[in-house]
C-alpha cells in the first residue's frame, strides 16, 4: 500500500462518509434501489490520463456506486506547455505556429484567428483570393476534424469500424492540406496578411475529385453509425446539455447548436469570404449526444457545400497582402475569433508596439465544454460517460494549451 | 490400443487442435477485421503476413511475466487456468464426424455448455484478484452477465433437443439427415419454428464468447482492458486463447444444432464412409463460416450498455425462449400429429 494510492483519495473530494451522493437526475433512474440496507462503498477510480477514451491525456476521478459515476472531477493540466507565455516570445507570424499545436487536429482555424487579430490591429487589407483559399482550407481542416471526432466517437461506444472508414477520408484531406501548406497537421499556413503561398497548380482537380467522393462517403459515416439501433440507443437522451445550461458555461461551437441556439461566428460575425458564402447551421433541438452527433454530421456535408463554392469561384488575384518582414503592430488591444470545429477560437493580443505580443490570451471552446462535462457526467453509467467526453468533442491539446 | 493410450491420443489432439487452431483463427481474425475495414491486416512477417501470429506467440511466452504487487497472487494465478480448462473440456464432445469425436457423451450439449458457463467464474476471478479496480469492475460484469445470458442460452437450444430427442450432440445431428420436399436440408434452420430460437441462440453465444457487442468485460473504451487489465505474458496469452477457443465452441455447437453439423445434404450417406475427410472438413468448414459471421458483427456494431444488455437477457431473451419452448411442444407434439393423423 503506498503512501500516493491514500492521496488521490483524499485529492479535491469529500472524506469517506461526509460526502452526500443526492438524488441521481430525473430521467436517469438507474440507481440501485433497496441495497442502502447493505454495507455497499463507493470505489474511486482514476480514469486518465491513460485511459482509452479520455481523447489524449485527461485525467478524471470519479467516484463510482457500482457502474454508476456518482461524481467527477476534471484534473488538467498534463498537456500544458505554456502557449500563451511562448507567444510572448515569439514574432507576430510564427504565433501559429504554436496554434497548431494548441488545438493540434484544426490548426488552420487557430492560425487564422491570430492572423485575423494581428490584420485588425495593424489595420491590413488582405486580398480577396487570400480569404478564400483561408475560407477552403478551414472547411477542409474542419472536415478532417469532424472525421477524427467521428471515428473515435465509434470508438468511445464499441465500434472499430467508422474510425478506419473516418481514416481514409481524413487521409485524402492531408494529403490537400500537405499539397498546399505542406505539412499534414503543423500547417503555419495562414499568417497575418494572407496565406505563406499560393495554391499549387491542379490542387483544384484533386479537391473537386474528393468533393464529390465525399458526398456518398459522407452518407456512408451516417449509415454506419447514425443508421445503427445499438448506436442510437446509446447516445439518445444522454448527456443532456440544454441551451441555458450551455449558455452558463459558455459553450460555443457544435455543442452550444445542438441545444437549438443559433450561434455560428462564420454567420453571426464573419470573418474572411463568409459572407460571400452560401451554407446553412445546423441546429440540434435538445442538446443530448445524439443532437451533437447529428450536428456536427450535417457541418460536414455543409463544409462541403463551402469547399466547392470556393473551388469554382476561386478569385485570381494576390495570395497575401503587401506585409513587412518583421510585423511591428502599434501598441493596442484586440479580440478576434473564429469558427473553429469545436467552437469559438478568440485570440486577445495585448501589444506594446513591439515585434512579439505583450500578453496573449488563447480561447478555446474545450475547456467550457470539459466544465460542462463534470457537471453532466454525474447520474450516469461509466459507459456514458465515455459517450459524453466523446460526443463533447474536448481537444485536450487546447485544454491545457 | 489400450484404453489409456486412447484417452492420452485424444487430449494431446485436442490441445494440437486448440492451440494450432487458436494461432490460425488469431490470424484469420486479424485478416477479416482487416478487409472489413478496408485495411490489409498483417502483412509483413512472412507472405501475406501467415507467420505473425506465430511471432506473437514467441512474443507471449517470452515477455517478463509481472504479478502486481495488490494482486491475490494464488487466485491471480489460478484464473487463468480457470478459464482454459473449461474450454478444453468443451471440445471433448464435439462431434467432427460420426466417429472422429473424443467422447460420446449421451448429455453432450449439456456438458459442453456446462463447461463454458465456468468460464466466466475464471474471468470474475482473474478481475477480482488483479487487485485493479478497472479489473474488478470487468470481473463484476462479467458475473451479471452471466446469469443474463446463460439462462437464454440453454433455454434456447432446448427446443433442437425437444425435435431431435436427444442431447447427445452425435444423433442431433442424425436427426437432420435427409431433405424435405426433395431439395430442402433436414437441417433443423430449415424448420421455421426453430428461428426465433436461433436468433436467441446467436444472441447469447454472442455474450458468451465476450464479442462486441456485448464485450462487456472487457469493453476497451470504458474499462481500459476490463479483466485482462494486469495480465501479462502467457497469462494473458492462455485467456485470449480461450477467448478464441470458445468462439470455435460456439460457431461449432451452433452449426450442430442448426446447421447439421458435418452433413452435406442431397449426397447418400455412403459417401461419407468413402471419402473419410469429407465430415470433418464440411464441419469446419461450416464453423468458420459462423465464426467469420462474428466477427463480422465484431467489426460492424458499437457496444452496448450493460444495463441495455440486461434488459435484454431479462426481459427479451428469457420469456422469447420460453415461449418458443411452449410453442414447439404444442406445435411438435399436438399440432403436427392431430393434422399428420399420428397422435398416439
Amino acid at each position: 500500500m503506498s503512501d500516493a494510492r491514500d492521496d488521490i483519495v483524499t485529492v479535491g473530494l469529500p472524506a469517506e462518509g461526509t460526502h452526500d451522493p443526492g438524488t441521481p437526475p430525473a430521467g436517469i433512474g438507474r440507481a440501485p434501489t433497496g441495497v442502502d440496507d447493505l454495507a455497499t462503498e463507493h470505489l474511486i477510480v482514476n480514469m486518465g490520463p491513460q485511459h482509452p477514451s479520455t481523447h489524449g491525456v485527461l485525467r478524471m476521478l470519479v467516484e463510482l456506486d457500482g457502474e454508476e459515476i456518482k461524481n467527477a472531477e476534471v484534473t488538467l493540466g498534463y498537456l500544458h506547455r505554456g502557449i500563451e507565455k511562448l507567444a510572448e516570445h515569439r514574432r507576430f507570424d510564427a504565433i501559429g505556429t504554436l496554434m497548431d499545436r494548441g488545438d493540434y487536429v484544426s490548426g488552420i482555424m487557430g492560425e487564422t484567428a491570430v492572423a485575423l487579430a494581428v490584420e485588425q490591429l495593424m489595420e491590413i487589407e488582405v486580398p480577396r483570393r487570400a480569404q478564400w483559399i483561408r475560407v477552403m482550407m478551414a472547411e477542409i481542416n474542419r472536415i478532417a476534424t469532424h472525421l477524427l471526432w467521428y471515428g473515435t466517437m465509434g470508438l468511445d461506444t464499441g465500434a472499430m469500424g467508422p474510425f478506419l472508414y473516418a481514416m481514409r477520408d481524413r487521409e485524402s484531406l492531408l494529403d490537400i492540406l500537405e499539397a498546399v501548406s505542406g505539412a499534414r497537421m503543423m500547417f503555419n499556413y495562414v499568417r497575418p496578411g494572407g496565406v505563406v503561398a499560393d495554391l499549387p497548380v491542379g490542387i483544384d482537380t484533386k479537391i473537386r475529385e474528393f468533393c464529390n467522393a465525399f458526398d456518398t462517403y459522407v452518407e456512408e459515416h451516417d449509415a454506419i453509425l447514425s443508421g445503427n439501433e445499438i448506436f442510437q440507443a446509446r447516445l439518445n437522451g444522454i448527456g443532456v446539455i440544454d441551451a441555458e445550461k450551455a449558455l452558463a458555461f459558455g459553450l460555443t461551437g457544435p455543442n452550444l447548436r445542438a441545444a437549438g441556439v443559433d450561434f455560428d461566428l462564420r454567420k453571426t460575425r464573419p470573418y474572411d469570404a463568409y459572407p460571400e458564402m452560401e451554407f446553412d447551421v445546423p441546429l440540434g433541438a435538445t442538446g443530448d449526444a445524439m443532437d451533437r452527433f447529428s450536428v456536427r454530421m450535417e457541418e460536414m456535408r455543409q463544409s462541403n457545400r463551402i469547399i466547392r463554392q470556393c473551388i469554382e469561384g476561386m478569385p485570381e488575384g494576390e495570395h497575401t497582402a503587401k506585409v513587412p518582414k518583421v510585423l511591428r503592430p502599434p501598441a493596442g488591444e484586440v479580440y478576434a475569433s473564429v469558427e473553429s470545429a469545436r467552437g469559438e477560437v478568440g485570440i486577445h493580443l495585448v501589444t506594446d508596439g513591439g515585434t512579439s505580443p505583450y500578453r496573449m490570451h488563447y480561447h478555446g471552446p474545450s475547456l467550457y465544454a470539459l466544465q460542462a462535462l463534470e457537471d453532466i457526467i454525474p447520474g450516469h453509467l461509466i459507459a456514458d460517460g465515455c459517450v459524453m467526453i466523446g460526443s463533447t468533442d474536448i481537444m485536450l491539446g487546447e485544454v491545457d494549451r | 490400443m489400450s484404453p489409456t493410450l486412447a484417452v492420452i491420443i485424444k487430449l494431446v489432439s485436442i490441445i494440437g487442435l486448440m492451440l494450432t487452431n487458436g494461432v490460425f483463427m488469431i490470424y484469420l481474425l486479424r485478416k477479416v477485421l482487416g478487409h472489413l475495414h478496408i485495411r490489409l491486416g498483417p502483412m509483413h512477417v512472412g507472405p501475406h503476413g501467415i507467420l505473425q501470429t506465430m511471432n506473437d506467440v514467441i512474443k507471449l511466452l517470452t515477455k517478463e511475466d509481472l504479478t502486481p504487487r495488490l494482486a491475490d497472487k494464488a487466485l491471480f494465478y489460478l484464473a487463468p487456468m480457470i478459464v482454459f480448462v473449461p474450454s478444453f473440456m468443451a471440445y471433448l464432445a464435439l462431434p467432427f464426424s460420426d466417429t472422429l469425436k473424443a467422447t460420446s457423451l449421451e448429455t453432450g450439449l449439456l456438458f459442453t455448455l456446462a463447461a463454458l458457463s465456468v468460464v466466466p467464474i475464471g474471468i470474475l476471478l482473474a478481475g477480482w484478484s488483479s487487485g485493479n479496480k478497472w479489473g474488478l469492475l470487468g470481473g463484476m460484469r462479467s458475473a451479471a452477465m452471466q446469469i443474463a445470458y446463460e439462462v437464454p442460452l440453454l433455454l434456447s437450444v432446448l427446443p433442437v433437443v425437444m425435435l431431435a430427442g436427444t442431447t447427445d450432440l452425435g444423433r442431433i445431428v442424425e436427426a437432420q439427415a435427409g431433405v424435405h420436399l426433395g431439395f430442402i436440408p433436414g437441417w433443423f434452420i430449415a424448420n421455421p419454428l426453430l428461428w426465433p430460437s436461433f436468433v436467441i441462440f446467436v444472441i447469447a453465444s454472442l455474450i458468451e464468447v465476450n464479442q462486441t457487442p456485448f464485450d462487456m468485460s472487457e469493453a476497451e473504451s470504458e474499462l481500459v482492458a476490463g479483466f485482462g487489465t494486469d495480465y501479462t505474458a502467457m497469462k494473458f496469452g492462455l485467456i485470449y486463447l480461450s477467448e478464441f477457443s470458445n468462439t470455435f465452441i460456439v460457431s461449432a455447437i451452433g452449426v450442430t444444432l442448426f446447421f447439421g453439423g458435418w452433413l452435406v445434404p442431397w449426397i447418400p450417406m455412403a459417401w461419407y464412409d468413402a471419402v473419410p475427410v469429407l465430415a470433418p472438413t464440411v464441419f469446419i468448414l461450416k464453423t468458420y463460416l459462423g465464426i467469420v459471421l462474428m466477427w463480422w458483427i465484431r467489426g460492424t456494431y458499437p457496444r452496448v450498455r450493460i444495463d441495455q444488455l440486461m434488459d435484454l437477457g431479462w426481459k427479451r431473451l428469457i420469456p422469447a425462449a420460453l415461449v418458443m419452448i411452449v410453442l414447439t411442444g404444442v406445435v411438435d407434439k399436438l399440432i403436427v400429429p392431430l393434422v399428420t393423423g399420428t397422435v398416439g
